[in-house]
């Protein structure tokens, strides 16, 4: 029994340069409000962008950056739709936004269903927001996508910097390309990711800050670019095109 | 047209093992499409017949249907699917992603959405001939 899925798979992706999953080990760092926050920047500065929403079970990018009433083109396979210059793919076109609840070999075949048949054309950057954590979802990009590089998200919580280790030694084993760490929600309060991360050997790559007025502008994307997080983002994403990550 | 990308999917997989295999030519291939995609079967041959070149020119494409039959993990009560009880927009939306089922259908006796697809889900290739 041969799945030809995994084949088309690898052609699908053939014209796509980069492919960054943004992950974590913890759930509620802001995963998808970077990957989000990411893929507009990127999409700003005039590259290529798709984002694919990872998290089938509770996907959020189409909330945050305000994506509705919105479907694939059906041409030969399924073209994402093109929202602020950004491909997006959401497994909300098919699930109507109604509860999903996905075992593991049911989120697997509806990944292998979905990268078979999105056409995504020749993008510079495609975009994974990844669900959290150690899971399907990570297992099967890493063995689907081989040309995958991760940025982990983490808080200065010692809950989500325990987690983001493991993914970190995790990502080190399968010899998977590590972008590297964005500390998410800092504030004045919370002590620095970057001193701790020393004996990781993984880049920093910077901070963005608690900002308690982020919330009022989900679904909102001009606004979402002014926001304290974005500007912070701006200079991140800048590191980003920059760091060699060596296969 | 989403069959035409199912059709690629094919073309691309039995390219790469008439490679592996160093078949000169691929006589048949066997292909399984679970009834829960809802395939054009018309469609998918149109296409595959547009895609097939190389090794693949003079092969023989046969197409089965294979029942879907779904069971609770709940009660374990078993049940045939029936795209007859589905409004339009949802078969659409299984159609493209199987398993957004999930969202849609609950077992017949208790009412859960937690199921599985006995069989009938996807598309596979059961089978690849050729000469070496």
């Amino acid at each position: 029994m041969l799945d030809p899925r995994i084949k088309a798979i690898e052609h699908r992706l053939s014209q796509v340069n980069n492919i960054i999953a943004v992950s974590s080990g913890k759930g509620g760092v802001g995963k998808s409000v970077i990957a989000s926050i990411l893929a507009l920047i990127l999409a700003k500065k005039g590259y290529k962008v798709g984002l694919i929403d990872l998290d089938f079970t509770s996907p959020s990018t189409h909330l945050i950056l305000g994506v509705k009433e919105l479907f694939p083109e059906e041409k030969e396979g399924i073209v994402p739709p093109t929202f602020e210059n950004i491909k997006i793919m959401s497994i909300i076109y098919f699930s109507k936004d109604k509860t999903l609840s996905l075992r593991g070999q049911d989120f697997s075949d509806s990944f292998l269903e979905i990268l078979a048949i999105t056409k995504w054309g020749k993008l510079d950057y495609l975009i994974l927001d990844m669900p959290p954590g150690i899971n399907d979802a990570t297992l099967d990009v890493i063995r689907y996508i081989r040309k995958v590089k991760f940025i982990i998200v983490t808080t200065s919580s010692i809950l989500s910097l325990a987690t983001a280790k493991k993914l970190i030694d995790a990502l080190n084993i399968l010899k998977i390309g590590i972008i590297g760490i964005i500390e998410n929600m800092k504030s004045e309060h919370t002590h620095s990711v970057k001193d701790k991360l020393d004996k990781l050997e993984t880049e920093f790559l910077g901070e963005t800050s608690f900002d308690p007025e982020l919330e009022k502008c989900f679904g909102n994307t001009q606004m979402l670019l002014k926001t304290k997080m974005a500007v912070e983002m701006e200079e991140i994403v800048n590191k980003i095109l920059n760091v060699k990550v060596y296969e | 047209m989403h069959e035409w990308a199912l059709a690629e999917a094919i073309i691309y997989t039995v390219t790469e093992i008439a490679e592996r295999e160093q078949l000169k030519e691929v006589s048949r291939v066997d292909v399984k499409v679970g009834e829960l995609q809802q395939v054009d079967l018309e469609t998918i041959k149109f296409a595959l017949a547009q895609l097939k070149r190389g090794k693949l020119k003079n092969t023989e494409f046969r197409i089965e249907t294979i029942k879907a039959r779904l069971k609770c993990r709940i009660c374990e009560h078993a049940w045939n699917f029936d795209k007859n009880e589905l409004d339009q927009e949802v078969a659409e939306a299984i159609h493209f992603v199987p398993e957004v089922a999930h969202s849609f259908i609950k077992c017949p006796k208790c009412g859960a959405q937690d199921f599985e697809f006995v069989e009938g889900r996807r598309m596979y290739i059961e089978s690849v001939s050729g000469v070496r």
